[in-house]
């Protein structure tokens, strides 16, 4: 059985066809990148998996158990974390707080009143050494709104890889960023989610990044899964070439 | 990044506020020494109205939820010590406090609920009607509360002790009275700065500057906003509840939306998006408002040029605008 399992998983928006009948799979550990053209529903098939979006119908079973209709809490305690296509952070929050605040969350402490958070001492080396993972912990004391585009990018993956997960939703790590920017923000988090063997997902615009750092390739094409294979498979299969690429790429 | 972003946290240990909070508490306590007994009693409304800001800005300031509909809770706060005085015939200070709170958490219970589940004008809009319900059954049920002659609350007793019969009423509420407010104010500005510096006060802030992000490490939106608001209406009905004895009546002008309106407007010219901002505000508001009334029967007309004033010059309030001040100053001298 797969790791994440869609059957038939549908959204409709009107007469739009966002998520048509998806049947998507992913095994564990592996690192998965989901392509198409603006449109292809890329997007809207995480959103329903993470559960930002409620499917019209199908089924979404995660680690064997049906997690359609649970929560977005309950699906994050459950294993499932995401980063954001335009990034999602706490502005007027400190960067160690970003991510100390996900750690918070994930040991239940946020419901606490009357205990200072300066006093959880483990909870804030951790978010350090989140931070030092990320490369970000001399921007520790910076307000989040107030760092570069490529730091809040690996800020936002930091906040969600805080949480835990064990599958994770990138919603295009380096969009925003400068060409020069996108290998080494992506180094980063490849590094980090191999080795602690997160099973991930990737939506990526940016080809050389996605056949650099992905197992499979997932092609979507108006909301519906038009191939899938290895980087080669996919670099040579003619009906994505004329698909996302356009029939005159080369 | 925002000009009026809170000052990163870290920043705050305890110590700190120790080392800020010490000589405040000092000079607080040694005033009724030196002014006299008018301006005493003025400080103590300042304080009272202190309490009500702090609790309103864990809404405005902290969640991100404006509320037009403070007044309900003041009022609550007021009426339940009055009720408590005419049909109870209760006279303790310390009653009255918790029997507040027992009322507060009941009428907060119910407006939270329906409020917390919108947010921006809607939620605005929803406070402003709810408290304008309770205004209603105060004006009208006036068998009850006596409408618009109000109730009458005469001195309480303070922890027990009844003050002497002939002891002159304003030098009570200047002195016996002015510390008891100062104790309450002291112990409530700790449970707010505890609140807003614990991991639940972190989550308000996240929740404030991105519910999706928010809702996306776990937090349940509603069930914190849930809890900001009882909390928030808790303290602006102690608020209430010590307002009461210093006024010695309560109508139904406590619970009209121009009195949240003047909650709103202490926050802001002191700084909503400081902890100290609304204490200050409050504080300086009491004491613009007696120079306006005896400036000029328009005196309406003068607290709203100096609130227009405030927003076009002082977006950050007082508080803010000496932190700014002060944060320029440093880098000049810095270098």
């Amino acid at each position: 059985m797969s790791y994440l399992q869609t059957e038939k998983l549908t959204k409709y928006f009107g007469d739009t066809h966002a998520v048509d009948k998806v049947d998507f799979a992913i095994g564990e550990g592996e690192v998965v990148s989901l392509i198409g053209s603006n449109g292809a529903g890329k997007t809207s098939l995480v959103n329903l998996i993470s559960g930002l979006l409620q499917p019209d119908s199908g089924r979404i079973v995660f680690r064997g158990e049906d997690i359609s209709n649970q929560s977005v809490q309950d699906r994050i305690r459950g294993g499932i974390a995401r980063s954001f296509q335009i990034v999602n952070l706490f502005d007027e929050l400190t960067v160690v707080d970003n991510v100390a605040l996900s750690i918070f969350a994930r040991e239940g402490k946020t419901r606490w009143l009357f205990t200072l958070a300066d006093h959880y001492g483990a909870i804030w080396e951790e978010a350090h050494d989140i931070l030092r993972q990320f490369g970000l912990d001399p921007k520790a004391k910076q307000l989040a709104g107030g760092i570069s585009q490529g730091e809040r990018k690996l800020l936002d993956v930091a906040v969600a890889y805080a949480l835990k997960p064990q599958l994770l939703f990138l919603d295009e790590p380096t969009s925003g960023v400068s060409t020069r920017e996108k290998a080494p923000i992506m180094d980063v988090i490849s590094s980090i989610v191999r080795s602690h063997r997160i099973t991930a997902v990737v939506i990526e615009h940016d080809m050389d990044i996605i056949f650099k750092y992905s197992d499979r390739i997932v092609v979507m094409h108006q909301g519906v899964i038009l191939a899938s294979g290895s980087p080669e498979e996919i670099r040579s299969n003619e009906s994505v070439k004329d698909a996302v690429f356009g029939p005159t790429h080369a | 990044m925002s000009t009026v972003a809170l000052r990163p946290a870290a920043a705050r240990s305890p110590l700190w506020i120790v080392v800020w909070a010490l000589p405040i508490a000092v000079v607080l306590t040694v005033l009724p020494l030196v002014l006299d007994s008018y301006r005493t009693i003025q400080l103590a409304y300042g304080l009272i109205f202190a309490i009500a800001g702090l609790g309103f800005n864990l809404l405005l300031g902290y969640t991100g939820l404006l509320s037009f509909g403070h007044s309900a809770y003041f009022g609550v706060g007021a009426y339940t010590v009055a009720f408590m005085v005419k049909y109870l015939h209760v006279q303790s200070m310390e009653l009255f406090v918790l029997g507040t709170i027992a009322a507060a958490l009941l009428v907060t219970v119910i407006f939270g609920y329906v409020c917390v589940r919108y947010t921006r004008i809607f939620f605005s809009i929803l406070t402003l009607a709810l408290s304008q319900v309770l205004w209603s059954l105060a004006f009208k049920f006036f068998w009850v509360t006596g409408g618009t002659d109000g109730l009458r609350v005469p001195t309480p007793k303070l922890l027990g002790i009844a003050t002497g019969a002939n002891e002159d009423k304003i030098h009570f509420l200047s002195h016996g009275y002015y510390y008891y407010v100062l104790v309450i104010f002291i112990a409530c500005v700790s449970v707010m700065w505890l609140i807003v510096h614990s991991p639940f006060g972190k989550a308000l802030q996240a929740i404030r500057d991105n519910e999706t992000r928010a809702r996306f490490v776990g937090i349940r939106i509603r069930s914190y906003r849930f809890v900001a608001f009882l909390v928030s209406g808790v303290f602006t009905a102690i608020a209430g509840a010590l307002w009461v004895p210093l006024n010695g009546l309560t109508t139904p002008d406590a619970l009209v939306w121009t009195f949240s309106g003047e909650i709103v407007f202490m926050s802001v010219l002191g700084g909503f998006r400081n902890f100290t901002g609304p204490i200050v505000g409050a504080v300086v508001y009491n004491y613009l408002k007696d120079f306006a009334v005896g400036f000029t029967v328009y005196w309406q007309t003068l607290m709203g040029v100096v609130l227009v004033v405030l927003v076009l010059v002082l977006p950050t309030g007082i508080v803010g605008t000496a932190k700014l001040l002060t944060a320029t100053m440093r880098r000049r001298f810095a270098r």
